[in-house]
């Protein structure tokens, strides 16, 4: 039986005698299968041995020896990397011996991605090995991913708090998992809630220059200063927020000037953003004058240079822009 | 006819170098040792002709009648392809000290000819400071048949030691007859269209020539002229700059890509592609396409930031015409077609506000080259423009 899975393993099955065939390049997932299929066959022989090799060395013979029975072990794991590399000549044992498994070899098989050896993959899973996804989340793919990491501990997290933490944490798999992890141990035996996400996560958003920029043509002084803070911490180059403010003032500017009375769609084109960013642009444009928003254009130009060489302190160039957003928004 | 035909209006240059073409001749000769220069640094505003006169000057040098403009040498120069002639020419935001040390070796090597080996390094204000110190000995020294020819804009834009170890030929910009002169003898252009050119350029003959024979680059200048009087809200200004940079861009990207492509099948032909079979393959061949395209993005940057200086120098005439007429100059307006708006603006406003307008174009200029995103720095310059946001 094939069965996929958005890159969760499956839990402590018993792994002895079937194949996992781990398909992606998402070192994450693939190691922690590897590990779980290891942590499996210690479970039921703490002796079993532990063979891991990569596919270009596994030629036919190879691949008897290290399946057949073993004098000294009762289990043992077997994992192969680089499947994508495996001889054409392995090909065919290698899927008649997972179609017949011996039954006390746990095989893993790894293939990194990409077209190589797509075919010999075909055959494998058409021979019933159990395949498990380890590809990159895509963005609308992390709050699915996080509640079933959640299950997977034995938890639950509703879907408010699985979105605030992907907002917090953001798209990489190590991280989230390691976040799911804590907030399991944390919320002691309940499911996890989006009150606590934020009392362990807030502010510690996977902070971009868009959200300092957004911030600061707010007029959120003290969260563009936090916000601000946490970027140049987290290493987001100064030209990315210069940029973003810089991006964020120039909608708002067009969005000002546009002509009364257009239909949505017009209006987005008008504006040249995305229609959903509207709504944002109307709450951001009551804060703001003409004169003010010039002021910041320039001010934002200015920064621009200066992060890009023309001032010494590139941090301070960004503060300063900051500083001149927020200022140049209580001009009338 | 001669090499030294496309050189307009730079009399006094001209003599200097024929007589430096004599001395060359000397020196070759046997007659004197002590009578050619071999490094130097030709100086002029942009478009007066400095990277023209450097290949004149190699033709003279290479021609057996010093500039027929009719041999085998003069001819070949000329277009580029003379073997004792190596020409560096940078579409690029820099100059490093790779290309420069390969340089150095190279102008180490005889020439063909057995007359001279001439170096012309166009854009030398674009030499990194490690590149130019690469140079440092082989201008000092060169090797007995090597010549140099550095072009900059000003010597200002060349490091101190550089400068020391050349001799400077400054061109003049040249008067606007000559260059009109030129266009309507060498192009064919109507005596009318070639005034305008000619005046509309302020001595940039390139940029003269562009505007007498290309419809699309007149009309993108009238565009650029009428931004004055248009920008009234903040909203004109945003629209404005937009178009003015996508103008820019439009320019440009037909120029850069019809070069990518070229670059890009020679680099394939390079390594055994084309004639219908597979293209090539391989790791060195990936790696030279990865370096090619990186060069390629920085080329088409450049292009994109050209154009749009272009467009800013044409701004400033603008502001140049209003402030002759403030000042009560009585010189030529660059813009005389635009007399009636000229006068409008200018009694409009005050001589001190023009001159801030053209310093903010200045700093916008500078902004630019200075890697500030071209769309930002155009925002802000309509701005400062509009009267600025102290409105």
């Amino acid at each position: 039986m094939a069965r996929s899975t958005a890159g969760n393993t499956p839990g402590d099955r018993a792994a002895l005698g079937s194949t996992t065939l781990v398909s992606g390049s998402n070192e994450f997932v693939a190691e922690r299968t590897i590990a779980s299929a290891v942590r499996a066959v210690r479970a039921v022989d703490a002796d079993a041995d532990f063979v891991e090799l990569a596919a270009p060395e596994l030629g036919a013979a190879a691949l008897v020896e290290i399946t057949s029975p073993s004098l000294f072990a009762t289990a043992r794991c077997v994992v192969v990397r680089s499947l994508e590399g495996l001889p054409a000549e392995a090909v065919e044992p290698l899927v008649s011996y997972v179609e017949s498994p011996a039954p006390d070899v746990a095989l893993v098989l790894h293939h990194t991605g990409g077209l190589k050896g797509k075919s010999a993959l075909d055959k494998l899973r058409k021979a019933g090995a159990v395949e498990v996804k380890a590809q990159e989340l895509k963005s609308w793919e992390v709050a699915g991913w996080v509640a079933d990491e959640a299950r997977r501990q034995g938890s639950r997290i509703d879907r408010a708090a699985a979105e605030a933490l992907a907002e917090a944490v953001g798209i990489d798999m190590r991280a989230l998992a390691g976040a799911v992890d804590q907030l399991v141990a944390d919320s002691a035996g309940a499911s996890i809630t989006a009150e606590l996400v934020r009392r362990y996560f807030g502010g510690r958003a996977e902070v971009k220059g868009f959200s300092v920029a957004d911030a600061a043509i707010e007029g959120k002084t003290s969260l563009a200063i936090e916000q601000l803070r946490w970027a140049l911490s987290n290493r987001v180059d100064p030209v990315l927020i210069t940029s973003a403010v810089a991006g964020g003032l120039r909608a708002l500017a067009r969005y000002v000037s546009a002509p009364r009375g257009l239909r949505e769609a017009d209006l987005a084109r008008e504006v040249d953003v995305p229609t959903w960013k509207l709504k944002r642009l109307a709450a951001q444009s009551r804060g703001w004058s003409q004169r003010g928003l010039a002021t910041a254009i320039v001010a934002a130009a200015k920064a621009d240079a200066d992060v890009k060489g023309a001032a010494g302190d590139r941090q301070w160039a960004c503060e300063r822009l900051v500083i001149s957003v927020l200022r140049a928004r209580a001009l009338s | 006819m001669s090499v030294w035909d496309d050189i307009v209006g730079q009399d006094r240059l001209l003599d200097v170098l024929r007589s430096a073409v004599d001395g060359a001749g000397d020196a070759l000769a046997g007659r004197r040792q002590d009578t050619m220069t071999q490094a130097w640094l030709f100086t002029g505003p942009p478009g007066s002709g400095r990277s023209n006169a450097a290949r004149a000057f190699a033709a003279a040098l290479l021609c057996e009648q010093k500039g027929c403009g009719a041999c085998q040498a003069c001819r070949t120069v000329l277009a580029g392809t003379h073997g004792d002639v190596i020409h560096i020419l940078s579409e690029q935001l820099s100059i490093g000290v790779d290309t420069m040390r390969d340089l150095v070796r190279r102008s180490a090597l005889s020439p063909v000819s057995r007359r001279w080996l001439v170096i012309i390094v166009e854009d030398a204000d674009r030499l990194t400071d490690k590149a130019a110190d690469a140079l440092l000995k082989s201008i000092e020294e060169p090797t007995a048949h090597t010549v140099w020819v550095l072009c900059a804009p000003t010597v200002e834009d060349v490091l101190p030691t550089i400068r020391s170890r050349c001799r400077v030929l400054v061109l003049r910009t040249p008067p606007s007859d000559a260059v009109a002169a030129h266009l309507v003898a060498k192009d064919g252009v109507p005596e009318s269209v070639a005034t305008f050119a000619a005046r509309a350029s302020q001595g940039h003959i390139g940029r003269a020539r562009a505007l007498a024979l290309d419809d699309a680059a007149r009309t993108r200048r009238r565009e650029v002229l009428r931004l004055p009087t248009q920008l009234v809200s903040l909203g004109a200004c945003m629209t404005s700059a937009a178009n003015v940079v996508d103008a820019a861009t439009e320019e440009a990207t037909p120029r850069s890509t019809a070069l990518d492509a070229e670059e890009t099948a020679d680099l394939a032909s390079a390594f055994g592609g084309g004639g219908g079979g597979r293209g090539p393959s391989g790791a060195a061949y990936a790696a030279a396409v990865k370096e090619l395209q990186k060069n390629q993005r920085q080329r088409a940057k450049r292009l994109v930031r050209d154009s749009l200086d272009r467009s800013l120098l044409d701004l400033a005439s603008f502001y140049r015409d209003v402030l002759t007429v403030q000042m009560g100059g009585g010189v030529e307006l660059v813009n005389e077609e635009q007399r009636s708006e000229i006068e409008a603006v200018a009694r409009r406003t005050t001589a001190e506000q023009t001159a801030r307008h053209v310093g903010a174009i200045f700093a916008a200029r500078e902004a630019v080259e200075g890697e500030v995103a071209p769309i930002l720095a155009v925002e802000a310059l309509m701005i400062s423009l509009s009267g600025g946001p102290s409105r």
